[in-house]
């Protein structure tokens, strides 16, 4: 497990970020930082604002979205004074994203070895027939074999697994700092995500890069992540080491959410756990506390909403709930 | 079950073959074996799963069972009648007695219609009269956990979990035998799939419905299904009792999409060996000879190329298809 506070300048720093479409705060005062080689888990179901987050990140809203309030520091730099133009020297090169269904992130009409190779050309890091080869070594390390041949097909005549692997490859060729990726392996298979996930484990020590994952499954979370934000409606609402959110789940949220997954060792065929109701639609998400509705410790004063308290004195892990110490109620 | 009765539903050497057509006079140029060849039984009020990677043929057969597809060969019988043998209004009145819920509960419903209707469609087709049908749908709404109010909203105007209810409300119009759940739960948010695992699982002790579950999600298979058929490239690799399979699983595929599942367990999830299995399945339309897993198999020997194993007995109570494992029964 890596230091947390090692005293290195984050690689990205969100602080206080609020992004509305329409005059809804879909993400509400987000906060998160991803340290030196960290991979941290933005968790949450859908609708929650994650991959929001993910797109004010790297400029790439959509048009009815924009960024009302707070920072996003990539090494320092804040993003949000950046215009378009510079913007575009800062994707691909400082901080790529990988997307959940690779076989639409691609252009179908482009082989696989040029689009890799293309964020190479347009940084201007290599000559075309450098980026070429480069691009190939790329697929190769991201575990395409034959990569020369693969280079020169289309993304149709590529597995949706083989697909990921490309895009993994066309966002790290130019080893950035950050590599978010957002549902990585959502849209794949068991065997071949068990396969992404080893290989994101990989280059991210060989190519030294941090990871923002987004995601809502819960087993990929603990297979790679060292530390989570869990997030409900536009907030985050418990950030910890992974092991501390696993062991010591400390918002109500989470600790439904953790026992919602049927556990491979448990008892077959008992009632699940499971969180009444349904995540509240952006335009009625209840005053103070947002998960309030649905919370069995809710009470009058979840009216306020409740600031980020240590758990234990773990100053690094926190959970946004008035009521944590009446947790044991729940079980 | 006593061996005297019949099962519900019993599928012999089911096979579902297409065809690629080509060149210029637009003929067969290839096949594609989807399914080739399963035998499987479901009981009265038993869950049985089939899992498997997707394009491994378990939602074709679901689909052939079910007539959405034409079996190429093979028999399907259905409380005791072949049902293939059957004029076709004969197997339409049969097969009423099966339905199907899908995945996606967006696409599964008409946008245009409220949810009444959309649950009163087939009683309309199967000739109730209108009092009738609202009664069987206030019934139905009660049953899945809906409101009255919600009869008259559109899907639209639904989440996801209400929209599930209202897919397997309608399923259950016609008080089917037999459902066909071809993954009822991918699709939802995490802290949603509780909710509806619980809600087949009480429909079926409550009205006493044997499900075909299809699934890659292995913690919700292992969760709510008696018996566990997985499925390899449109033939059964292993098979048996799901607590059998999951402790004691034979054929190397079965042991690889065990190992695949990521714990929700950051510790335990440290210490698992690493993940062995290795490329993507081969395309059906040119399966290997001999094992269809004989090209991602870590434990192939010689006659695995040229021999086509069969399901064989384990010692577990359950049968696997695989030479290494029975190398001694072939001799």
């Amino acid at each position: 497990m890596r230091d947390v506070n090692n005293g290195d300048r984050p690689i990205l720093a969100i602080d206080k970020l609020s992004t509305a479409i329409g005059g809804n705060a879909v993400v509400d005062g987000v906060s998160l930082t991803v340290g030196a080689g960290e991979v941290v888990a933005l968790v949450g179901e859908s609708g929650c604002g994650k991959s929001l987050t993910a797109l004010s990140v790297m400029g790439l809203l959509p048009a009815a979205a924009r960024v009302s309030a707070g920072r996003i520091l990539l090494l320092g730099e804040d993003l949000l004074g950046y215009s378009e133009k510079e913007m575009l020297a800062v994707r691909g090169k400082s901080v790529s994203m990988v997307f959940q269904e690779p076989v639409a992130s691609l252009d179908p009409l482009m082989r696989v070895g040029e689009q890799v190779a293309e964020s190479l050309i347009v940084h201007g890091e290599a000559s075309k027939s450098g980026a070429r080869e480069r691009a190939v070594e790329m697929l190769s390390r991201v575990g395409i074999p034959d990569a020369r041949t693969r280079a020169r097909q289309y993304p149709a005549e590529l597995s949706g697994g083989m697909c990921q692997r490309v895009m993994i490859a066309c966002a790290l060729i130019a080893r950035p700092k950050l590599l978010i990726a957002d549902e990585p392996t959502t849209a794949l298979d068991v065997t071949i995500q068990a396969q992404i996930l080893t290989l994101m484990k990989t280059l991210r020590q060989e190519i030294d890069t941090a990871i923002l994952l987004i995601t809502h499954d819960m087993g990929v979370v603990a297979d790679i992540a060292d530390r989570v934000c869990v997030m409900y409606a536009g907030r985050i609402v418990e950030t910890g080491c992974v092991d501390a959110i696993f062991e010591r789940p400390s918002h109500p949220y989470t600790r439904l959410l953790l026992s919602t997954i049927p556990k491979l060792n448990g008892v077959r065929k008992t009632r699940l756990r499971s969180i009444e109701g349904s995540v509240p639609d952006i335009s009625d998400w209840p005053e103070g506390c947002r998960f309030r509705s649905r919370c069995p410790l809710a009470q009058d004063d979840c009216g306020q909403v409740p600031p980020d308290f240590p758990v234990d004195g773990d100053a690094n892990h926190t959970a946004a709930c008035w009521h944590m110490d009446r947790l044991g109620e729940m079980a | 079950m006593s061996e005297a009765r019949q099962p519900l539903l019993r599928v012999e050497d089911l096979r579902v073959h297409f065809p690629i057509r080509g060149g210029w006079r637009g003929g067969r140029v290839a096949t594609v074996k989807a399914v080739d060849g399963i035998t499987l039984e479901v009981g009265a009020g038993e869950t049985v799963a089939l899992v498997g990677e997707s394009g491994c043929g378990k939602s074709t057969a679901g689909n052939a069972i079910l007539g959405l597809v034409k079996a190429t060969s093979g028999r399907i019988f259905f409380d005791g009648t072949d049902i293939l043998a059957q004029k076709p209004d004969r197997q339409q009145a049969l097969r009423r007695d099966m339905q199907v819920i899908f995945q996606d509960p967006v696409s599964a419903l008409n946008p245009k219609l409220t949810v009444g209707r959309c649950i009163a469609e087939p009683l309309t087709i199967a000739g109730y009269d209108r009092k009738e049908k609202e009664r069987r749908v206030d019934e139905l709404l009660e049953l899945v956990g809906l409101l009255p109010v919600h009869k008259n909203r559109y899907p639209n105007e639904m989440s996801g979990g209400q929209r599930q209810r209202v897919v397997i409300a309608r399923a259950l119009a016609l008080s089917p035998k037999l459902i066909v759940c071809d993954e009822p739960v991918s699709a939802l948010d995490v802290s949603i799939r509780s909710q509806i695992i619980n809600l087949l699982m009480r429909l079926q002790e409550e009205l006493g419905l044997s499900y075909l579950f299809i699934a890659h999600d292995l913690s919700v298979v292992r969760h709510i299904a008696d018996r566990v058929i997985v499925i390899y490239l449109g033939t059964i690799a292993e098979e048996g009792p799901t607590d059998a399979v999951f402790e004691h699983p034979t054929h190397p595929y079965t042991e690889a999409l065990l190992a695949a599942i990521p714990l929700p367990d950051p510790r335990s999830q440290r210490v698992k060996p690493p993940f062995a299995l290795e490329g993507d399945p081969p395309s059906p339309a040119n399966p290997p000879k001999g094992c269809p897993f004989l090209t991602r198999c870590p434990i192939h020997m010689e006659d695995c190329a040229t021999i086509r194993p069969v399901l064989a007995d384990t010692g577990w109570n359950t049968k696997a298809a695989c030479l290494v494992r029975f190398k001694a029964a072939y001799g």
